[in-house]
């Protein structure tokens, strides 16, 4: 009995003591946080998923607060709580460094086939023979093994046809860029609209054979460019990303129209 | 001779009983923490700070209080709970003046306040009898073992990454072999010196 009565006083006094010697030290010594700090922490998702490179939301809100990060890099707030953010910043509204996947290739059907492939429907399995069924080295195989990776659903993907991203849905994990095996599937920055939709490195002529809409090189992109922002190496056009205002010029000249208008990100 | 006890005692707990590698205890932040060499660094640095203190409290509390009251089943739940508010008193403390150092303990510390390789100390000191200063070179020797295993071990998975390793191992699995392989090694310190 003495134990039970001894045990119940240890323990209830210890824990009370304790409990109210916490609360006490917690209130007289509290640090007080960052008011804009405090009010980031509110916004932000709260899942600590570390997909901003800090270890959790509440560092993401400390490094925003004192102005060493940049706001955006969250990809699972909507694009309104990131304008939010930088309204409590203080700063302009933020363009975001959100990035898409992009496929770049536009053949599909209309790239002709070298031979009829009956395997197995996974991409990585058909690249193994001599490349795919496709004639162009470079080219989507289209069997949508991307379509199947991708964890949020932002691929959809009908047979025979190059795989289409949806860039709302699209989180830029680049779960998809590591599984193709052609390696033609890149993050950009949601900012630039138009993509030169070709990888093939072959020589214009080839690729005016084999696809219709593949770039055959011809150079014209690159001269009307106003912001100087397209390259040609490997008879490939290619856009640099950096200074493209979208202004379209590329694809409305473009002969073999290999340049696609990308669906607006809705910000 | 007492020197040399402590030395025994230390180099046991460092190598021989090694926390991880040989009793198996605190695996769930050696695994969790140690994808980078940084970051077990700073839980290592937590693990010494928190056992250190625990070991500091608990002992007293055990010899002077729960004994004497003949309550010694209690001390599961009294180390818990002194351990565990005790970090946070510390942790409250520590960001008010120590701001450097709670930013580099950083969340490990309220993470670890009632690990099991910190509740594993607490009562090895007393199942083994040791006196105060016993216990706190114990202590030290399992920290520091703690800080061998995890740091070696981050070291080797940090080279994993790059390592080709088939699809089927990748991840934890390829992880856990490691660490088996790790504490294979170490046992062949058993026997080293006659030491528990």
């Amino acid at each position: 009995m003495e134990t039970l009565i001894n045990g119940i006083v240890f323990l209830g006094g210890a824990g009370l003591l304790f409990g109210l010697g916490l609360s006490y030290v917690a209130r007289k010594f509290a640090t007080p946080l960052n008011p804009i700090e405090e009010s980031l922490i509110k916004i932000l998702p709260g899942a600590n998923c570390g997909a901003c490179g800090f270890p959790g939301c509440g560092a993401y809100a400390e490094s925003l607060a004192v102005g060493q990060s940049e706001p955006g890099r969250c990809p699972v707030i909507s694009p309104e709580v990131n304008k939010d953010i930088s309204k409590i910043l203080g700063k302009e509204i933020f363009e975001t460094g959100r990035k898409t996947a992009v496929i770049f290739c536009g053949g599909g059907l209309n790239c002709k086939d070298k031979f009829s492939y009956d395997g197995i429907y996974d991409c990585a399995i058909a690249s193994n023979y001599f490349g795919g069924e496709k004639e162009c080295e470079w080219g989507c195989l289209a069997f949508g093994t991307c379509s199947k990776v991708c964890a949020f659903g932002a691929i959809t993907w009908e047979k025979g046809k190059v795989p289409v991203i949806d860039i709302d849905k699209c989180t830029a994990c680049g779960l998809c860029v590591k599984a193709c095996p052609k390696k033609i599937i890149h993050l950009q920055k949601c900012q630039f609209n138009f993509h030169i939709m070709c990888s093939s490195r072959d020589k214009g002529a080839r690729v005016r054979q084999i696809c219709k809409p593949g770039c055959i090189g011809c150079g014209i992109c690159v001269k009307i460019c106003p912001k100087n922002d397209i390259m040609m190496e490997n008879n490939l056009a290619s856009m640099k990303y950096n200074v493209c205002d979208n202004c379209g010029f590329c694809e409305q000249k473009c002969p073999t129209k290999s340049i696609v208008k990308n669906k607006k990100f809705e910000s | 001779m007492n020197f040399l006890n402590l030395f025994s005692i230390f180099l046991g707990a460092l190598l021989i009983n090694n926390i991880i590698l040989m009793r198996f205890i605190g695996l769930c932040s050696f695994f969790g923490v140690s994808d980078r060499l940084k970051n077990s660094f700073g839980m290592s640095a937590a693990v010494f700070f928190v056992m250190t203190l625990a070991t500091i409290v608990s002992w007293p509390v055990y010899q002077f209080v729960l004994k004497p009251l003949n309550v010694e089943f209690l001390r599961t739940v009294s180390f818990i709970l002194i351990i565990a508010s005790l970090v946070q008193l510390v942790e409250i403390f520590m960001k008010k003046y120590f701001k450097h150092l709670y930013r580099a303990l950083g969340i490990y510390l309220p993470l670890i306040t009632t690990n099991c390789a910190i509740l594993a100390v607490a009562f090895l000191n007393i199942d083994y009898k040791y006196t105060i200063l016993e216990a706190i070179v114990y202590t030290w020797g399992v920290a520091a073992g703690y800080t061998l295993a995890i740091i070696l071990f981050a070291s080797v998975r940090e080279r994993l990454v790059l390592a080709p390793i088939p699809k089927f191992i990748e991840g934890y699995p390829v992880v856990l072999f490691t660490a088996a392989m790790m504490s294979i090694a170490f046992m062949g310190f058993t026997g080293l010196f006659g030491i528990r």
